[in-house]
């Protein structure tokens, strides 16, 4: 197969050649509105993680534990990988169709974004709202205080 | 010099309008796009993006480890605690600043009707806000990293 491209002159008329859904329309606002959401939501994430408290030394299993037992955190981070993923895979897709000039290649790289989008959403979801904070028979000194009662 | 643009084809009417000549750039170089503020701001966004796309994928399989154990969470997030990946840390954050504020103004640009006559004061707000948060994140993230 040969690569074939062309482009239309400047100025020639917007034709429509395809019915139905205009994907590339919905991804590019896509990565406005999430865009949007993300200044919030990243804000915020690293706020709490990296500025406030003891900044990167105060992450470990109790801490991430003591935030996802909260409902909040858990819904927080669910939008924050849903829509990262996302805009980022789009993102890379674009730079795909920008660089790639070779169909197969192409075709390759897309079902490796897709692909590994599909693996690391349903594992990060999962982890989200399968997660026990307090394991059994986990070390005490490693889990947050509150698993005193439980463990 | 003010340059007149006439309607494209032949379906339009015969008016002329005045396209503002544009405004000199602060940054010698190129002509048009290429070299200006448009372009160091798309090579940027660009960048970023792409190195933030990559550390996310890292960071929801670190992340993942919470279900494993406590003890493979707290070892491999150990790793984000030394030296070198503090300084990692900060270019993060540096470029997800860059990247965020950017893309606003990418937005910005697409929807406020004046953006594109704006989009370069618009790149040295960016770089401005960009400035203060990092000289707020900076000294303070140092500070964890290298104790204090
Ligand atoms: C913090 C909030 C963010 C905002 C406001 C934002 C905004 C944007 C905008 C407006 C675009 C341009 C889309 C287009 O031209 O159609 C874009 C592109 C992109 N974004 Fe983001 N983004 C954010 C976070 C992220 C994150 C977390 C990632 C990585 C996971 C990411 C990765 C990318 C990539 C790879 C591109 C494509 C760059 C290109 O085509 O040159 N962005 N972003």
């Amino acid at each position: 197969m040969t690569t074939d491209l062309t482009l239309d002159n400047p100025r020639t008329p917007h034709a429509r050649t395809k019915r139905g859904i205009n994907w590339e329309k919905w991804g590019w606002i896509y990565m406005r509105v999430s865009g949007v959401l993300l200044v919030v939501l990243i804000f915020g994430h690293l706020f709490v993680n990296l500025f406030l408290g003891d900044g990167v030394n105060q992450i470990d299993f109790a801490f991430v534990a003591g935030k996802l037992a909260d409902p909040f955190w858990q819904w927080y981070d669910f939008a924050l990988l849903v829509l990262a993923l996302i805009h980022g895979t789009n993102g890379m897709r674009t730079i795909v169709n920008d660089y790639v000039a070779k169909a197969s290649i192409r075709r390759i790289l897309h079902a490796a974004l897709l692909s590994s989008t599909a693996v690391l959403l349903v594992l990060g979801t999962l982890v989200l709202f399968t997660f026990d904070p307090c394991p059994a028979g986990a070390d005490p000194e490693l889990v947050a205080s509150f698993c005193e009662d439980i463990l | 010099m003010p340059a007149k643009a006439s309607g494209a084809g032949a379906s339009s009417s015969s008016a002329t309008i005045e396209v503002p000549v544009p405004r000199r750039s602060l940054i010698p170089g190129g002509t048009l796009y290429r070299g200006n503020e448009g372009m160091w701001s798309w090579v940027l966004h660009r960048i970023t993006g792409v190195a933030i796309y990559f550390f996310l994928l890292v960071h929801i399989l670190d992340t993942a480890l919470v279900r494993v154990s406590p003890e493979a969470y707290n070892v491999v997030i150990s790793a984000y605690k030394t030296e070198i990946m503090g300084l990692g840390e900060l270019a993060l954050v540096g470029a997800i600043g860059f990247h965020a504020l950017n893309g606003l103004r990418i937005i910005l640009v697409d929807f406020w009707g004046v953006g594109t006559r704006h989009q370069k004061a618009m790149f040295y707000v960016v770089l401005g806000v960009w400035l203060v948060l990092m000289i707020g994140f900076t000294p303070r993230h140092l500070m964890h990293v290298f104790g204090g």
